[in-house]
Protein backbone atom coordinates (compact mmCIF):
# COMPACT_ATOMS: atom_id res chain seq x y z
CA UNK A 1 0.00 0.00 0.00
CA UNK A 2 1.50 2.96 -1.36
CA UNK A 3 1.44 5.99 1.64
CA UNK A 4 -0.85 9.17 1.01
CA UNK A 5 0.47 12.17 1.52
CA UNK A 6 1.05 15.88 0.90
CA UNK A 7 4.42 14.67 -0.79
CA UNK A 8 2.52 11.54 -2.47
CA UNK A 9 -0.27 13.80 -4.35
CA UNK A 10 3.09 16.76 -5.40
CA UNK A 11 5.23 13.18 -6.62
CA UNK A 12 1.78 12.07 -8.56
CA UNK A 13 1.11 15.59 -10.02
CA UNK A 14 4.69 15.90 -11.89
CA UNK A 15 3.75 12.64 -13.57
CA UNK A 16 0.35 12.80 -14.48
CA UNK A 17 -1.15 11.14 -11.76
CA UNK A 18 0.40 7.75 -13.09
CA UNK A 19 1.31 6.41 -10.51
CA UNK A 20 -1.82 6.06 -8.17
CA UNK A 21 -2.74 2.37 -7.15
CA UNK A 22 -5.94 1.10 -6.76
CA UNK A 23 -7.28 1.66 -2.57
CA UNK A 24 -8.48 -2.39 -2.28
CA UNK A 25 -7.23 -5.67 -4.41
CA UNK A 26 -10.43 -7.58 -5.44
CA UNK A 27 -9.11 -11.13 -4.97
CA UNK A 28 -10.94 -14.12 -5.86
CA UNK A 29 -11.77 -16.07 -2.30
CA UNK A 30 -9.29 -18.66 -1.22
CA UNK A 31 -10.39 -22.12 0.03
CA UNK A 32 -10.26 -21.64 3.53
CA UNK A 33 -9.88 -18.29 5.83
CA UNK A 34 -9.14 -18.16 9.85
CA UNK A 35 -12.26 -15.52 10.01
CA UNK A 36 -15.07 -14.70 7.41
CA UNK A 37 -17.03 -11.51 7.97
CA UNK A 38 -20.40 -11.49 6.32
CA UNK A 39 -20.89 -7.61 5.01
CA UNK A 40 -18.51 -5.00 3.99
CA UNK A 41 -19.57 -2.48 5.12
CA UNK A 42 -18.63 0.26 7.72
CA UNK A 43 -19.12 -2.13 10.49
CA UNK A 44 -18.04 -5.73 8.96
CA UNK A 45 -14.99 -3.96 7.88
CA UNK A 46 -13.97 -2.08 11.07
CA UNK A 47 -14.23 -5.38 12.86
CA UNK A 48 -11.92 -6.95 10.61
CA UNK A 49 -9.50 -4.31 10.64
CA UNK A 50 -9.31 -4.63 14.22
CA UNK A 51 -8.91 -8.35 14.10
CA UNK A 52 -5.92 -7.94 12.38
CA UNK A 53 -5.05 -4.79 14.32
CA UNK A 54 -5.16 -5.68 17.92
CA UNK A 55 -5.20 -9.18 17.64
CA UNK A 56 -2.69 -10.07 14.49
CA UNK A 57 -5.32 -12.29 12.51
CA UNK A 58 -5.12 -11.17 8.91
CA UNK A 59 -6.19 -14.55 7.53
CA UNK A 60 -9.77 -12.72 7.21
CA UNK A 61 -12.06 -12.34 4.23
CA UNK A 62 -14.81 -9.68 3.86
CA UNK A 63 -17.86 -10.59 1.74
CA UNK A 64 -20.77 -8.52 0.52
CA UNK A 65 -23.45 -9.11 -1.63
CA UNK A 66 -23.14 -6.32 -3.59
CA UNK A 67 -20.39 -3.22 -3.62
CA UNK A 68 -18.57 -2.17 -0.63
CA UNK A 69 -20.03 0.58 1.76
CA UNK A 70 -23.41 0.46 -0.81
CA UNK A 71 -25.85 -0.62 2.46
CA UNK A 72 -26.54 1.62 5.43
CA UNK A 73 -22.88 2.90 5.36
CA UNK A 74 -23.47 4.57 2.23
CA UNK A 75 -27.24 5.81 2.94
CA UNK A 76 -27.08 7.55 6.52
CA UNK A 77 -26.91 11.51 7.28
CA UNK A 78 -23.12 10.96 9.09
CA UNK A 79 -24.17 11.83 12.40
CA UNK A 80 -21.66 10.98 15.08
CA UNK A 81 -22.06 11.68 18.57
CA UNK A 82 -22.46 9.35 21.85
CA UNK A 83 -24.93 11.67 24.13
CA UNK A 84 -26.89 8.81 25.60
CA UNK A 85 -28.34 8.06 28.65
CA UNK A 86 -27.84 4.59 29.28
CA UNK A 87 -23.67 3.35 30.35
CA UNK A 88 -23.37 0.41 27.91
CA UNK A 89 -24.49 2.61 25.15
CA UNK A 90 -22.53 5.87 26.24
CA UNK A 91 -19.36 3.29 26.42
CA UNK A 92 -19.38 1.78 22.60
CA UNK A 93 -20.50 5.35 21.30
CA UNK A 94 -18.13 7.16 23.30
CA UNK A 95 -15.55 4.71 22.34
CA UNK A 96 -16.40 4.91 18.58
CA UNK A 97 -16.02 8.66 18.61
CA UNK A 98 -12.83 8.98 20.28
CA UNK A 99 -11.76 6.65 17.52
CA UNK A 100 -13.29 8.89 14.64
CA UNK A 101 -10.97 11.71 16.41
CA UNK A 102 -7.63 10.10 14.62
CA UNK A 103 -9.27 8.10 12.37
CA UNK A 104 -7.95 9.35 8.94
CA UNK A 105 -4.45 9.31 10.57
CA UNK A 106 -4.93 5.97 11.88
CA UNK A 107 -6.19 4.87 8.43
CA UNK A 108 -3.91 7.21 6.59
CA UNK A 109 -7.18 7.95 4.38
CA UNK A 110 -8.85 10.94 5.15
CA UNK A 111 -12.49 10.10 6.61
CA UNK A 112 -12.81 14.04 6.59
CA UNK A 113 -14.27 13.68 10.52
CA UNK A 114 -15.83 17.16 11.54
CA UNK A 115 -16.40 17.57 15.17
CA UNK A 116 -18.91 21.00 14.70
CA UNK A 117 -21.34 19.47 17.19
CA UNK A 118 -24.02 17.82 17.74
CA UNK A 119 -27.17 19.47 19.20
CA UNK A 120 -30.73 17.76 20.47
CA UNK A 121 -33.43 20.41 20.77
CA UNK A 122 -35.86 20.38 23.56
CA UNK A 123 -39.37 21.59 22.69
CA UNK A 124 -41.34 20.54 25.16
CA UNK A 125 -40.89 19.79 29.12
CA UNK A 126 -40.76 16.27 28.63
CA UNK A 127 -37.64 16.59 26.40
CA UNK A 128 -36.01 19.36 29.16
CA UNK A 129 -36.11 16.90 31.88
CA UNK A 130 -34.92 14.32 29.54
CA UNK A 131 -31.96 16.38 28.18
CA UNK A 132 -31.03 17.86 31.46
CA UNK A 133 -31.34 14.11 33.07
CA UNK A 134 -28.80 12.82 29.92
CA UNK A 135 -26.03 15.48 30.29
CA UNK A 136 -26.09 14.36 34.32
CA UNK A 137 -25.90 10.78 32.94
CA UNK A 138 -22.87 11.91 30.38
CA UNK A 139 -21.33 13.87 33.06
CA UNK A 140 -20.87 10.46 35.17
CA UNK A 141 -19.90 8.32 31.71
CA UNK A 142 -17.50 10.80 31.18
CA UNK A 143 -19.16 11.77 27.70
CA UNK A 144 -18.48 16.20 27.89
CA UNK A 145 -22.08 17.24 26.91
CA UNK A 146 -23.95 19.95 28.22
CA UNK A 147 -27.30 21.74 28.58
CA UNK A 148 -27.58 24.97 27.11
CA UNK A 149 -30.22 27.47 26.71
CA UNK A 150 -32.26 29.08 23.85
CA UNK A 151 -29.96 31.88 23.15
CA UNK A 152 -27.19 30.21 23.18
CA UNK A 153 -28.60 28.02 20.52
CA UNK A 154 -29.74 31.09 18.50
CA UNK A 155 -25.75 32.09 18.64
CA UNK A 156 -24.38 28.67 16.87
CA UNK A 157 -27.65 28.51 15.18
CA UNK A 158 -28.60 31.73 13.47
CA UNK A 159 -31.10 30.72 11.15
CA UNK A 160 -33.21 28.65 13.94
CA UNK A 161 -36.65 30.01 14.67
CA UNK A 162 -36.33 29.64 18.47
CA UNK A 163 -40.91 31.16 19.17
CA UNK A 164 -42.46 28.80 17.04
CA UNK A 165 -45.84 28.18 17.46
CA UNK A 166 -46.06 24.81 18.45
CA UNK A 167 -42.35 23.79 19.06
CA UNK A 168 -40.34 26.61 20.60
CA UNK A 169 -36.36 25.91 21.36
CA UNK A 170 -36.89 25.57 24.94
CA UNK A 171 -32.86 24.57 25.45
CA UNK A 172 -30.80 22.14 23.88
CA UNK A 173 -28.28 18.99 24.70
CA UNK A 174 -24.90 20.06 23.18
CA UNK A 175 -21.95 17.87 21.98
CA UNK A 176 -18.71 19.86 21.07
CA UNK A 177 -16.86 17.00 19.63
CA UNK A 178 -20.23 15.33 18.08
CA UNK A 179 -20.11 15.83 14.74
CA UNK A 180 -20.09 14.39 11.16
CA UNK A 181 -17.72 12.58 8.83
CA UNK A 182 -17.41 11.42 5.01
CA UNK A 183 -19.63 7.62 5.54
CA UNK A 184 -18.13 6.71 2.32
CA UNK A 185 -14.64 7.49 3.01
CA UNK A 186 -15.21 5.62 6.68
CA UNK A 187 -15.62 2.03 4.29
CA UNK A 188 -13.21 3.20 1.88
CA UNK A 189 -10.64 3.38 4.54
CA UNK A 190 -11.11 0.37 6.41
CA UNK A 191 -11.17 -1.57 2.96
CA UNK A 192 -7.72 -0.03 2.34
CA UNK A 193 -6.25 -0.36 5.39
CA UNK A 194 -7.67 -4.01 6.01
CA UNK A 195 -6.70 -5.26 1.97
CA UNK A 196 -3.30 -3.79 2.78
CA UNK A 197 -2.85 -6.24 5.77
CA UNK A 198 -3.79 -9.01 3.74
CA UNK A 199 -7.20 -9.41 3.54
CA UNK A 200 -9.63 -10.46 0.74
CA UNK A 201 -12.32 -8.17 0.27
CA UNK A 202 -14.74 -10.38 -1.92
CA UNK A 203 -17.76 -8.00 -3.48
CA UNK A 204 -20.56 -9.67 -5.57
CA UNK A 205 -20.76 -12.59 -3.52
CA UNK A 206 -23.60 -13.49 -2.10
CA UNK A 207 -23.43 -16.16 0.73
CA UNK A 208 -26.46 -18.45 0.08
CA UNK A 209 -25.72 -20.89 3.27
CA UNK A 210 -23.40 -21.47 6.75
CA UNK A 211 -22.45 -25.18 7.10
CA UNK A 212 -21.60 -26.26 10.88
CA UNK A 213 -21.06 -29.50 11.65
CA UNK A 214 -21.49 -30.62 15.54
CA UNK A 215 -23.06 -27.60 16.13
CA UNK A 216 -19.87 -25.42 15.17
CA UNK A 217 -19.71 -23.01 12.01
CA UNK A 218 -17.05 -24.93 9.64
CA UNK A 219 -17.45 -22.50 6.53
CA UNK A 220 -20.22 -20.63 4.25
CA UNK A 221 -21.34 -21.46 0.98
CA UNK A 222 -21.90 -18.50 -1.66
CA UNK A 223 -22.22 -18.06 -5.13
CA UNK A 224 -18.90 -18.04 -5.41
CA UNK A 225 -18.33 -21.71 -4.15
CA UNK A 226 -17.45 -22.66 -0.48
CA UNK A 227 -15.16 -21.19 1.69
CA UNK A 228 -14.03 -22.79 5.32
CA UNK A 229 -13.28 -20.38 8.28
CA UNK A 230 -12.59 -21.26 11.87
CA UNK A 231 -14.95 -17.83 12.93
CA UNK A 232 -17.71 -16.15 11.67
CA UNK A 233 -18.83 -12.63 11.90
CA UNK A 234 -22.38 -12.17 10.71
CA UNK A 235 -22.37 -8.22 10.44
CA UNK A 236 -25.08 -7.55 7.81
CA UNK A 237 -27.74 -4.64 9.39
CA UNK A 238 -31.17 -5.19 7.32
CA UNK A 239 -30.19 -8.84 5.96
CA UNK A 240 -29.21 -10.18 10.00
CA UNK A 241 -32.30 -12.18 9.88
CA UNK A 242 -31.95 -14.07 6.93
CA UNK A 243 -28.19 -14.60 7.99
CA UNK A 244 -28.86 -15.80 11.39
CA UNK A 245 -31.76 -18.22 9.60
CA UNK A 246 -29.28 -20.19 7.62
CA UNK A 247 -26.75 -20.32 10.87
CA UNK A 248 -30.09 -22.06 12.43
CA UNK A 249 -31.35 -19.53 15.06
CA UNK A 250 -33.56 -16.69 14.84
CA UNK A 251 -33.19 -12.79 16.64
CA UNK A 252 -35.15 -10.28 18.06
CA UNK A 253 -34.92 -7.93 15.38
CA UNK A 254 -37.71 -6.46 12.74
CA UNK A 255 -36.46 -5.07 9.36
CA UNK A 256 -38.09 -1.73 8.37
CA UNK A 257 -37.18 1.74 6.03
CA UNK A 258 -35.90 4.73 7.40
CA UNK A 259 -35.22 7.28 4.74
CA UNK A 260 -33.31 10.31 4.02
CA UNK A 261 -33.20 13.20 1.68
CA UNK A 262 -30.81 16.14 0.48
CA UNK A 263 -31.55 19.73 -1.01
CA UNK A 264 -29.35 21.60 -3.17
CA UNK A 265 -26.47 23.25 -2.38
CA UNK A 266 -26.57 26.52 -0.85
CA UNK A 267 -23.65 28.46 0.94
CA UNK A 268 -22.81 27.41 4.05
CA UNK A 269 -25.92 28.93 7.10
CA UNK A 270 -25.41 26.39 9.53
CA UNK A 271 -22.54 24.68 10.98
CA UNK A 272 -23.49 22.32 13.46
CA UNK A 273 -25.99 19.15 13.44
CA UNK A 274 -29.40 19.99 14.44
CA UNK A 275 -31.66 17.15 15.76
CA UNK A 276 -34.95 18.32 16.85
CA UNK A 277 -36.73 14.52 18.36
CA UNK A 278 -40.10 15.62 18.93
CA UNK A 279 -41.27 16.54 15.13
CA UNK A 280 -38.78 13.33 14.11
CA UNK A 281 -36.62 15.45 12.04
CA UNK A 282 -32.95 16.15 11.84
CA UNK A 283 -30.54 18.26 9.55
CA UNK A 284 -26.58 19.16 8.62
CA UNK A 285 -25.06 21.36 6.03
CA UNK A 286 -22.53 19.11 3.69
CA UNK A 287 -19.41 20.32 2.74
CA UNK A 288 -20.90 20.73 -1.03
CA UNK A 289 -23.85 22.75 0.73
CA UNK A 290 -26.80 19.90 0.48
CA UNK A 291 -28.95 20.27 3.79
CA UNK A 292 -29.14 16.55 4.85
CA UNK A 293 -31.85 15.34 6.20
CA UNK A 294 -33.53 12.48 8.12
CA UNK A 295 -36.74 11.94 9.71
CA UNK A 296 -38.68 8.83 11.52
CA UNK A 297 -38.88 4.95 9.79
CA UNK A 298 -41.64 4.03 7.94
CA UNK A 299 -43.85 1.72 10.59
CA UNK A 300 -43.95 -1.23 8.92
CA UNK A 301 -41.44 -4.55 7.25
CA UNK A 302 -39.60 -3.78 4.69
CA UNK A 303 -37.03 -4.84 2.88
CA UNK A 304 -37.05 -2.63 -0.73
CA UNK A 305 -34.73 0.04 0.58
CA UNK A 306 -37.95 2.34 -0.67
CA UNK A 307 -40.14 4.38 2.01
CA UNK A 308 -42.69 6.19 2.15
CA UNK A 309 -43.23 9.60 1.01
CA UNK A 310 -45.60 10.82 3.63
CA UNK A 311 -42.78 10.34 6.32
CA UNK A 312 -40.68 12.95 4.23
CA UNK A 313 -43.40 15.36 4.19
CA UNK A 314 -44.14 15.34 7.76
CA UNK A 315 -40.37 15.78 8.24
CA UNK A 316 -39.88 18.45 6.24
CA UNK A 317 -43.76 20.20 7.25
CA UNK A 318 -41.16 20.03 10.75
CA UNK A 319 -38.36 21.19 10.37
CA UNK A 320 -39.75 24.10 7.91
CA UNK A 321 -40.96 25.31 11.44
CA UNK A 322 -38.27 25.61 13.51
CA UNK A 323 -35.75 26.79 10.26
CA UNK A 324 -38.02 28.85 8.22
CA UNK A 325 -35.51 29.91 5.80
CA UNK A 326 -35.72 26.21 4.09
CA UNK A 327 -38.70 26.16 2.93
CA UNK A 328 -38.05 27.73 0.11
CA UNK A 329 -35.63 25.04 -0.81
CA UNK A 330 -35.54 22.15 -3.50
CA UNK A 331 -34.96 18.45 -2.58
CA UNK A 332 -32.64 16.72 -5.06
CA UNK A 333 -32.58 13.15 -3.86
CA UNK A 334 -34.17 10.70 -1.33
CA UNK A 335 -33.35 7.12 -0.62
CA UNK A 336 -34.00 4.42 1.63
CA UNK A 337 -32.35 2.17 3.75
CA UNK A 338 -33.45 -1.59 5.70
CA UNK A 339 -32.83 -0.98 8.86
CA UNK A 340 -33.03 -4.04 11.63
CA UNK A 341 -34.24 -2.90 14.82
CA UNK A 342 -34.45 -4.89 18.07
CA UNK A 343 -36.82 -4.09 20.73
CA UNK A 344 -35.09 -1.99 22.97
CA UNK A 345 -33.80 -0.04 20.22
CA UNK A 346 -29.78 -1.12 21.23
CA UNK A 347 -27.97 -3.25 18.91
CA UNK A 348 -26.56 -6.64 18.98
CA UNK A 349 -23.08 -7.93 19.68
CA UNK A 350 -22.45 -11.64 20.98
CA UNK A 351 -22.02 -14.96 20.18
CA UNK A 352 -24.91 -16.94 19.22
CA UNK A 353 -26.56 -20.70 19.53
CA UNK A 354 -23.73 -21.77 16.80
CA UNK A 355 -20.58 -21.98 18.15
CA UNK A 356 -18.12 -20.15 16.75
CA UNK A 357 -20.61 -17.94 14.99
CA UNK A 358 -20.73 -14.13 15.83
CA UNK A 359 -23.62 -11.17 15.41
CA UNK A 360 -23.30 -7.49 15.04
CA UNK A 361 -26.40 -5.92 14.30
CA UNK A 362 -29.06 -4.41 15.46
CA UNK A 363 -28.06 -1.44 15.15
CA UNK A 364 -31.45 0.09 13.68
CA UNK A 365 -31.41 3.86 12.79
CA UNK A 366 -28.04 4.63 14.40
CA UNK A 367 -25.17 2.38 13.65
CA UNK A 368 -23.07 4.85 11.79
CA UNK A 369 -21.74 7.00 14.74
CA UNK A 370 -20.86 3.55 16.02
CA UNK A 371 -18.75 2.17 13.43
CA UNK A 372 -15.33 1.98 15.18
CA UNK A 373 -16.46 1.01 18.69
CA UNK A 374 -18.20 -1.53 17.06
CA UNK A 375 -15.54 -3.31 15.18
CA UNK A 376 -13.42 -2.75 18.00
CA UNK A 377 -15.61 -4.34 20.53
CA UNK A 378 -16.83 -6.94 17.73
CA UNK A 379 -13.09 -7.84 16.97
CA UNK A 380 -12.08 -8.11 20.61
CA UNK A 381 -15.15 -10.66 20.96
CA UNK A 382 -14.21 -12.16 18.38
CA UNK A 383 -10.70 -12.52 19.09
CA UNK A 384 -10.97 -13.77 22.72
CA UNK A 385 -14.23 -14.54 23.64
CA UNK A 386 -15.23 -11.96 25.83
CA UNK A 387 -15.35 -7.92 25.41
CA UNK A 388 -16.44 -5.30 28.26
CA UNK A 389 -17.51 -3.24 25.55
CA UNK A 390 -20.47 -5.78 24.00
CA UNK A 391 -20.80 -7.70 27.14
CA UNK A 392 -24.07 -5.91 28.11
CA UNK A 393 -24.95 -6.32 24.02
CA UNK A 394 -25.90 -9.53 24.42
CA UNK A 395 -28.50 -11.52 22.77
CA UNK A 396 -29.72 -13.52 26.07
CA UNK A 397 -30.47 -9.65 27.35
CA UNK A 398 -34.03 -10.12 26.21
CA UNK A 399 -34.64 -13.39 28.24
CA UNK A 400 -33.52 -12.11 31.29
CA UNK A 401 -34.71 -8.77 30.83
CA UNK A 402 -31.86 -6.35 30.73
CA UNK A 403 -32.60 -4.39 28.53
CA UNK A 404 -30.50 -1.20 27.16
CA UNK A 405 -33.21 0.98 26.71
CA UNK A 406 -32.78 3.55 24.23
CA UNK A 407 -35.90 3.57 22.94
CA UNK A 408 -37.14 5.80 25.81
CA UNK A 409 -34.14 7.45 26.10
CA UNK A 410 -33.35 8.71 22.76
CA UNK A 411 -36.97 9.02 21.06
CA UNK A 412 -36.95 8.69 17.56
CA UNK A 413 -33.92 10.50 16.22
CA UNK A 414 -31.64 7.96 17.06
CA UNK B 1 -47.98 4.48 -1.44
CA UNK B 2 -49.48 1.87 0.48
CA UNK B 3 -53.20 1.03 -0.34
CA UNK B 4 -54.67 -1.19 1.95
CA UNK B 5 -58.74 -2.05 1.37
CA UNK B 6 -60.27 -1.66 4.30
CA UNK B 7 -62.48 -5.12 5.25
CA UNK B 8 -64.96 -3.65 7.40
CA UNK B 9 -65.63 -0.20 5.75
CA UNK B 10 -64.31 -1.29 2.23
CA UNK B 11 -62.59 2.01 1.77
CA UNK B 12 -59.56 1.87 0.13
CA UNK B 13 -57.25 3.67 2.11
CA UNK B 14 -54.14 4.81 1.67
CA UNK B 15 -50.93 4.79 4.32
CA UNK B 16 -51.53 8.47 6.30
CA UNK B 17 -54.94 6.70 6.94
CA UNK B 18 -53.42 3.81 8.60
CA UNK B 19 -51.48 2.83 11.24
CA UNK B 20 -49.21 -0.50 11.45
CA UNK B 21 -49.77 -2.68 13.82
CA UNK B 22 -46.80 -4.83 13.36
CA UNK B 23 -47.13 -8.78 12.39
CA UNK B 24 -50.49 -10.83 12.82
CA UNK B 25 -51.80 -13.96 14.50
CA UNK B 26 -49.47 -14.11 17.07
CA UNK B 27 -49.71 -16.94 19.96
CA UNK B 28 -50.04 -15.35 23.20
CA UNK B 29 -47.97 -16.23 26.43
CA UNK B 30 -48.89 -15.64 29.49
CA UNK B 31 -48.28 -15.90 33.46
CA UNK B 32 -47.95 -19.67 33.17
CA UNK B 33 -46.21 -20.50 29.89
CA UNK B 34 -42.38 -21.33 29.65
CA UNK B 35 -39.70 -18.40 29.85
CA UNK B 36 -38.77 -19.77 26.48
CA UNK B 37 -42.16 -18.93 25.17
CA UNK B 38 -42.75 -15.34 26.93
CA UNK B 39 -39.42 -14.58 25.54
CA UNK B 40 -40.19 -15.48 21.82
CA UNK B 41 -44.29 -14.33 22.11
CA UNK B 42 -42.00 -10.93 22.93
CA UNK B 43 -39.25 -10.28 21.29
CA UNK B 44 -39.07 -12.94 18.58
CA UNK B 45 -41.19 -11.90 15.28
CA UNK B 46 -40.71 -13.38 11.74
CA UNK B 47 -39.47 -10.49 10.34
CA UNK B 48 -39.83 -12.58 6.65
CA UNK B 49 -38.06 -10.83 3.17
CA UNK B 50 -41.22 -12.39 1.59
CA UNK B 51 -44.89 -13.24 2.22
CA UNK B 52 -45.80 -11.22 5.57
CA UNK B 53 -49.17 -11.41 7.69
CA UNK B 54 -49.91 -7.91 9.29
CA UNK B 55 -52.16 -6.70 11.87
CA UNK B 56 -53.47 -2.66 10.32
CA UNK B 57 -55.90 -0.31 11.92
CA UNK B 58 -57.71 1.83 10.23
CA UNK B 59 -57.16 5.00 11.94
CA UNK B 60 -58.30 7.33 10.51
CA UNK B 61 -61.26 5.82 9.15
CA UNK B 62 -64.04 3.41 10.60
CA UNK B 63 -60.63 3.03 13.00
CA UNK B 64 -61.25 -0.83 13.63
CA UNK B 65 -58.27 -3.22 13.36
CA UNK B 66 -57.79 -6.02 10.35
CA UNK B 67 -54.99 -8.11 9.02
CA UNK B 68 -53.30 -7.97 5.61
CA UNK B 69 -50.65 -9.81 3.56
CA UNK B 70 -48.14 -7.87 1.59
CA UNK B 71 -44.87 -9.05 0.84
CA UNK B 72 -41.70 -7.24 2.39
CA UNK B 73 -39.82 -7.35 -0.64
CA UNK B 74 -42.07 -6.07 -3.52
CA UNK B 75 -44.65 -4.14 -1.31
CA UNK B 76 -47.28 -6.03 -3.01
CA UNK B 77 -50.28 -6.47 -1.47
CA UNK B 78 -51.97 -10.37 -1.84
CA UNK B 79 -55.25 -8.86 0.73
CA UNK B 80 -57.02 -7.69 3.47
CA UNK B 81 -59.45 -9.91 5.90
CA UNK B 82 -60.89 -9.13 9.38
CA UNK B 83 -58.89 -9.52 12.51
CA UNK B 84 -61.62 -12.00 14.06
CA UNK B 85 -59.35 -14.88 12.75
CA UNK B 86 -56.26 -17.27 13.91
CA UNK B 87 -54.85 -17.88 10.62
CA UNK B 88 -55.31 -16.49 7.07
CA UNK B 89 -58.70 -17.53 5.31
CA UNK B 90 -58.33 -19.51 2.40
CA UNK B 91 -58.75 -16.98 0.10
CA UNK B 92 -56.08 -14.90 0.65
CA UNK B 93 -53.74 -17.98 1.15
CA UNK B 94 -54.62 -18.63 -2.19
CA UNK B 95 -54.63 -15.56 -3.86
CA UNK B 96 -50.50 -15.90 -2.56
CA UNK B 97 -50.06 -18.59 -3.99
CA UNK B 98 -50.74 -17.38 -7.21
CA UNK B 99 -48.59 -15.35 -7.10
CA UNK B 100 -45.94 -17.32 -5.32
CA UNK B 101 -46.34 -20.64 -6.50
CA UNK B 102 -45.07 -22.91 -3.63
CA UNK B 103 -45.26 -20.75 -1.03
CA UNK B 104 -46.59 -22.15 2.61
CA UNK B 105 -46.63 -20.42 5.75
CA UNK B 106 -44.57 -21.15 8.21
CA UNK B 107 -45.62 -21.02 11.37
CA UNK B 108 -42.72 -20.18 14.32
CA UNK B 109 -44.70 -20.59 17.56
Amino acid sequence: MKHYSAFAVAREALRYHTGWERAWRSPEPKKRYDVIIVGAGGHGLATAYYLGKNYGIQNVAVIEKGWLGGGNTGRNTTIIRSNYLQDPSAAIYEKARSLYEDLSQDLNYNIMFSPRGVMMLAQTQHEIRGYQRTAHANALQGVKTEWITPERVKELVPIINLDGPRYPVLGALWQERGGTARHDAVAWGYARACSAMGMDIIQQCEVTGVRSDNGRVVGVDTTKGAIDCDKLGIVVAGHSGQLAEMAGFRLPLEAIALQALVSEPIKPCMDVVVMANTVHGYMSQSDKGEMVIGGGTDGFNNYTQRGSFHHIEETVRALVETFPMISRLKMLRQWGGIVDMTGDRSPILSKTPLQGCFINGGWGTGGFKAIPGSGWGMAQLMATGHSPLTEAFSLDRFKEGRFIDESVAAGVAH
Amino acid sequence: MLILNCPYCSVAAEETELAAGGEAHLKRFGPDSSDEDFHDYLFMRENPKGVHFERWRHANGCGKWFHAARCTQTLEVFGTYPAQTTEPPQEIKDAITAKRPGWSRRDFS
